[in-house]
């Protein structure tokens, strides 16, 4: 049951989204976030929806797959929407028994939710479109100046890139070590938070030794391959940048310039 | 010289309480001598503990010898500054698939240990290619190691050190995980890479019919080199090899007993085709 659950939902296609170079996708999905945060006006409204209408239209996913990950924040949606709708004070819009809606409280709330679920929405367009090794390859070609202020960015990504292979095969044993707890007795279902916390114990401990273990296995082997590091490594897939990465960064910007300009403007 | 050569080797394992005082010595190779000419088939017996592991964690430079000196490919292991270099002349497959095989992607993994010699990139997909063909598993290339039989992943983990280009590769144990058509899989795959490419095989296993075939075998027992021969003769020696708690092949086995209850068959019977053949011969 638990191995069903995949991680980084790339969803294949032969797009010119998927073809982008992750750095680019990386940048316009920036660049597309810090838009969602600071337009102003329904033109500039209307601007944000068609460029991502665009993308999803481009990306060839089924627009079923980009709502997939809003499902798993709906109820924090409508708290928040629920919150920011009565508690904002201000001029009254409608009123019943104890609750008053005021005009800034809708106001509010509409702007919320529309950000909430459009950045949802953005991130999943390049996470489906984005194998999880390109996405780490493109984080750590983005995060590469920061290795002068001594941050390791290559062992970063590297230990981002091991989880992302290790994580179902550890999911798989959780799996495995809960069944033979379970064939000896162990309850996990009934009790109270404290009790079902307890017996989380005798699954956790020969989890993290197993884990302890494989890693101590993997160390090995990648250092019985020659891994020293991320100094004098080639890459198998190296990054480069093609016309169609210049175009999109070129678009990026001028789309990033329009909204701003927009909210000198707000109509 | 020799391809490979252990002359007097020891390893200790030193253990130590918190504090960093010697707890304890445990020693696990014992004045070891051993010698393995270029493109031989070389399997090691033992039982647990005797210290085959540990030997092959010095022919990848993985462990230092604590005395006597091991050469692999006329390189001194405990020179540091070869470190490297010997990685890459005698590559090392594990007993765990799981645990070895790095990328999300079969050919992505397979060009772990070029990339990290700083092979050139379309080199690297070259030497993926090749590697992953001769052990069959290039229709593979583009799945994820997760959803492979335990076999398959040992074939690709041996296409990952293929792609280094060894001179000899040293599988520790690779079939222990495995079920019987994964064991007889990644075997065929290893006896290949040894008849066509002419890669020196040193073969750790508990299987002695995985023995059966080598050009070479030596056994170990407490850190010690207690028996050498071609399989024929180690078989022979059925006492002794009880002696160091292993078993034979189970024809071998039968062939003994046979032999013990009186009918005059040969020592060191190791296939059903032999057997038959000398039953054969006392019958006429
Ligand atoms: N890291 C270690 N620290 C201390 N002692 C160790 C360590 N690794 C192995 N030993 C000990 O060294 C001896 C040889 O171990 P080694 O793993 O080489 O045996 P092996 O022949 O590979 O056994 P097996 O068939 O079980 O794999 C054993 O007695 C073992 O307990
Ligand atoms: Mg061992």
């Amino acid at each position: 049951m638990l191995r069903e659950i995949t991680l980084g939902q790339y969803y294949p296609a032969d797009s010119p989204i998927h073809k982008l170079d992750p750095r680019t996708k990386l940048f316009t999905t920036m660049i597309y976030i810090i838009s969602i945060f600071c337009f102003k006006g329904p033109v500039a409204f209307a601007v944000i929806t068609a460029a991502l209408a665009m993308v999803i239209y481009l990306s060839k996913v089924p627009f079923s797959y980009m709502v997939r990950g809003l499902k798993t924040i709906v109820f924090i949606l409508i708290f928040a929407g629920i919150l920011n709708l009565f508690m904002t004070p201000g001029r009254e819009l409608v009123s019943f028994w104890k609750l008053t809606i005021s005009y800034e409280g809708a106001k509010n709330a509409s702007l919320m939710l529309f950000r909430m679920i459009y950045l949802i929405i953005g991130t999943s367009v390049m996470t489906l479109t984005t194998t999880p090794n390109q996405l780490t390859d493109g984080l750590e070609a983005a995060l590469k100046p920061m290795k002068k202020i001594k941050v390791p960015v290559h062992e970063i990504a590297m230990m981002m890139s091991i989880a992302l292979r290790f994580i179902p095969i550890l999911i798989e044993e959780t799996d495995k070590i809960m069944k033979a707890q379970m064939a000896r007795g162990a309850d996990f279902e009934s009790g109270g938070l404290i009790k079902k916390t307890k017996a989380m114990i005798p699954l956790l401990v020969p989890l993290f030794v197993s884990a302890f273990r494989r890693a101590n296995d993997l160390a090995l082997a990648m250092e019985a391959r020659c891994y020293s590091g991320g100094e004098g490594r080639t890459k198998m897939l190296p990054l480069k940048y093609e016309n169609r990465d210049r175009i999109t960064y070129v678009i990026s910007i001028v789309y990033l310039v329009a909204i701003c300009v927009l909210r000198r403007f707000p109509f | 010289m020799s391809f490979i050569e252990a002359k007097d080797l020891v390893h200790e394992y030193i253990m130590r309480d918190e504090e960093g005082n010697v707890e304890g010595v445990q020693v696990a190779l014992d004045h070891l001598d051993l010698n393995v000419e270029q493109g031989q088939f070389i399997a090691v017996l033992g039982h647990n503990g005797s210290g085959k592991s540990t030997f092959a964690k010095h022919l990848n430079a993985l462990l230092m010898p604590s005395e006597g000196t091991l050469y692999v490919g006329g390189m001194d292991v405990s020179d540091e500054n070869l470190t490297y270099d010997i990685r890459q002349t005698a590559g090392m497959v594990f007993q765990n698939p799981d645990n070895q095989i790095i990328a999300s992607v079969v050919q992505e993994d397979v060009g772990f240990g070029p990339e990290n010699i700083g092979t050139p990139t379309e080199e690297i997909w070259e030497r993926v290619e090749k590697s992953l063909r001769a052990v069959g598993m290039w229709a593979y290339r583009e799945h994820s190691p997760n959803r492979l039989s335990g076999g398959q992943k040992q074939r690709v983990a041996i296409a990952g050190v293929m792609a280094m280009e060894p001179k000899c590769i040293i599988l520790d144990e690779p079939t222990a995980m495995l079920d019987p058509d994964g064991r007889k899989e990644v075997l065929a795959a290893v006896h290949e890479l040894n008849k066509t490419k002419g890669v020196t095989i040193i073969l750790i296993t508990h299987y002695m019919e995985e023995v059966v075939d080598a050009d070479y075998v030596y056994v170990m027992d407490k850190g010690k080199v207690v028996m050498e021969g071609n399989p024929t003769g180690i078989f022979s020696q059925v006492e002794t090899l009880k002696e160091h708690h292993l078993d034979v092949p189970q024809i071998t086995m039968l062939a003994h007993e046979l032999k013990q209850e009186g009918l005059p068959l040969r020592d060191g019977i190791l296939t059903r085709e032999e057997l038959i053949q000398e039953i054969d011969r006392i019958c006429h």
